[in-house]
């Protein structure tokens, strides 16, 4: 009988932790369809970031390193440094990168290091129980700004693609979303284009993923996703910010 | 046998060559910055990289991630560094990776002053950052020692798989003195931990992250039967004239071959003095210490610091003898200074 679908190679058999309705599961599958139809599985090291994600070593079939919070551009830069061979990968989230590791993320980028970011943006930190991130729209409830966040407060949420695709050092930026079947499949080329633009040594790739929380937004998934086209979309536009083709 | 000049943080810098470090990460501060200028100029020519951090904060957290890979690398930094890098030598003590971590220390709090300093003493002895865990901590007190305990540095951070400080006086980091350079390091322990990509093996993991309490706390108790054997085979001192001594000085660094001076003036003076100088800060050379308890009066621990030692000196004689403290903030004492002060304790003591 031929197979026509199975458990990417570059997933482990673990079982996901993750709440039900929650995107990681799609971005992680995607991550490791990538690796495998590139077939790098084996010269990969993955860093996963504080956060909702924070087990993923125990899911990507590859080398992986669980990195302090923020820092896992740093601890990347290092290692495709002193492994150029190897394919580095960062998966964070908007916590993470956006808010603590801002400084890690804008270096990196503005050295072109050759690491490709996975960014999932989903406006707000997830494991902790929902407080407010750098993403949190405004307007938007969280458990750290219960009255919804204002601009006079807490000032305008970040758009990490817009700012990244501002670095020379940056090669690849784009930002997609996972909420229908044709998002998640050009999240997967867009995540392809950032393995590849590594493999050319083209500079800094990073591919913001618009996630959903259903748990701490407080939607069940559907509703959850019809709240990302509805409120997240208009505000983090889909689209390519920067594609270098050449050195 | 090569001898040339050189400053101690040069020293330090061509001693990690030597050994073998092939990757420098950091971030320029007073009084370290020259050894990541030397690594800077040496590095990219022997096929090493150099990456000066836009933090320090991400200066050491390269260097977990470069340590990751089996490859031996190192950073350098002074006080309000070393306070930033806590984060990920806390990290990287857990994931049990060896690297090089050196301060060239300078006066604290704060930003305090580029002037040498030992106020970091606690920082690096009790772990310093957060959770239970040690690193092992040499003090050089020569330009020579800066070159060798780089070496050694490495030896000791692959063999018990730690990082290890290296602290030295700002002064010492900016002395020239002859160094005899030493021959390159050529044999290189197995590192299967390391990742770099799983070809051929099963993938490996590097993780500080232990959710349940039970598999927590062996992880803690495994970091603590190491640092068991640490105490139990890495213990330095030397000692100085302490067979016949009433007053045993201790202290370490540059300061301590200061001192030795100042035992020597003592003694003219008719005080028998004696020094203890402490090579590894941690693990303590506490038996050092006790083992001339029975035989001294008094102990002095001196310091560039407000007393940070004497704690751990009065830990080791257990009551035995009293330990007396004298210490200095933002510079060295000179010999004659640090004579009398030996005098005066002892006269004092009734010695």
């Amino acid at each position: 009988m031929a197979t026509i679908f199975k458990r990417p190679e570059s997933l482990t058999d673990a079982k996901f932790h993750y709440c039900p309705g929650c995107t990681h599961g799609i971005i992680h599958r995607l991550v490791a369809e990538c690796l495998d139809e590139l077939n790098i599985r084996e010269k990969t090291v993955g860093i996963c970031p504080v956060g909702c994600s924070v087990l993923a070593y125990e899911y990507f079939n590859c080398d992986m390193l669980e990195a302090a919070h923020g820092r896992a551009p740093a601890i990347a830069t290092a290692i495709k440094r002193l492994k150029p061979d190897c394919y580095l990968f960062t998966y964070q989230g908007d916590g993470d990168l956006a808010s603590i590791g801002m400084g890690e993320i804008v270096h990196a980028s503005a050295r072109g290091e050759k690491i490709s970011v996975f960014f999932i943006n989903n406006t707000l930190y997830g494991m902790t129980g929902g407080q407010m991130a750098p993403t949190t729209l405004l307007g938007q409830v969280a458990t750290t700004c219960p009255y919804g966040r204002k601009v006079e407060n807490e000032g305008y949420p970040v758009k990490m693609a817009e700012l990244l695709a501002g670095n020379e050092g940056s090669a690849y930026i784009s930002r997609v979303a996972v909420n229908s079947p044709a998002n998640v499949v050009k999240a997967k080329k867009a995540i392809k284009k950032a393995f590849e633009t590594q493999a050319k040594g083209l500079g800094f790739s990073m591919v913001e993923i618009l996630s959903t929380c259903p748990t701490n937004w407080g939607l069940n998934p559907v509703d959850a996703m019809k709240w990302m086209e509805d409120n997240m979309i208009p505000y983090y536009p889909l689209g390519e910010f920067k594609v270098k083709e050449e050195r | 046998m090569n001898k040339v000049l050189m400053k101690g943080n040069e020293a330090l810098a061509e001693g990690a060559i030597l050994a073998g470090c092939r990757g420098f990460f950091g971030y320029p501060i007073t009084p370290s910055s020259e050894i990541a200028e030397y690594m800077a100029r040496k590095l990219p020519k022997i096929g090493g990289i150099f990456v000066q951090a836009e933090s320090e904060l991400a200066a050491i957290n390269m260097v977990y991630g470069g340590a990751a890979t089996g490859t031996r690398v190192m950073t350098a930094s002074s006080g309000p560094g070393l306070s930033l890098k806590q984060e990920g030598i806390s990290f990287i003590s857990e994931a049990e990776l060896p690297c090089l971590i050196v301060n060239i220390s300078r006066g604290g709090p704060g930003l305090g002053g580029i002037q040498p300093s030992q106020g970091d003493y606690f920082q690096a002895t009790r772990g310093g950052g957060h959770g239970d865990y040690h690193t092992m901590v040499l003090a050089p007190a020569s330009t020579q020692e800066m070159m060798d305990f780089a070496i050694l540095g490495y030896e000791l951070a692959d063999r018990y798989r730690i990082p290890v400080v290296i602290m030295a006086e700002g002064t010492l980091g900016n002395l020239m003195e002859p160094v005899i350079v030493r021959d390159e390091v050529t044999s290189f322990v197995e590192k299967p931990w390391a990742i770099s990509g799983c070809q051929g093996r099963k993938p490996n993991i590097v993780n500080t992250l232990h959710l349940t309490a039970e598999v927590l706390e062996q992880r803690n108790r495994h970091l603590f039967s190491k640092y068991k054997e640490i105490q139990a085979n890495e213990k330095r001192a030397e000692t100085f004239m302490v067979e016949d001594a009433d007053i045993v000085v201790v202290a370490f660094g540059l300061l301590a071959r200061v001192i030795k001076r100042s035992v020597i003036d003592a003694r003219k003076h008719g005080v028998k003095a004696g020094l203890i100088r402490p090579i590894t800060l941690w693990p303590f050379p506490d038996e050092h210490i006790k083992s001339v308890a029975d035989t001294c009066k008094v102990m002095l621990s001196m310091e560039i610091s407000m007393g940070q030692m004497v704690q751990d000196i009065r830990l080791a004689v257990e009551g035995k003898v009293p330990v007396e403290f004298y210490g200095r903030i933002g510079f060295l004492p000179n010999p004659e200074e640090l004579a009398q002060e030996i005098i005066a304790v002892a006269e004092r003591k009734g010695l």
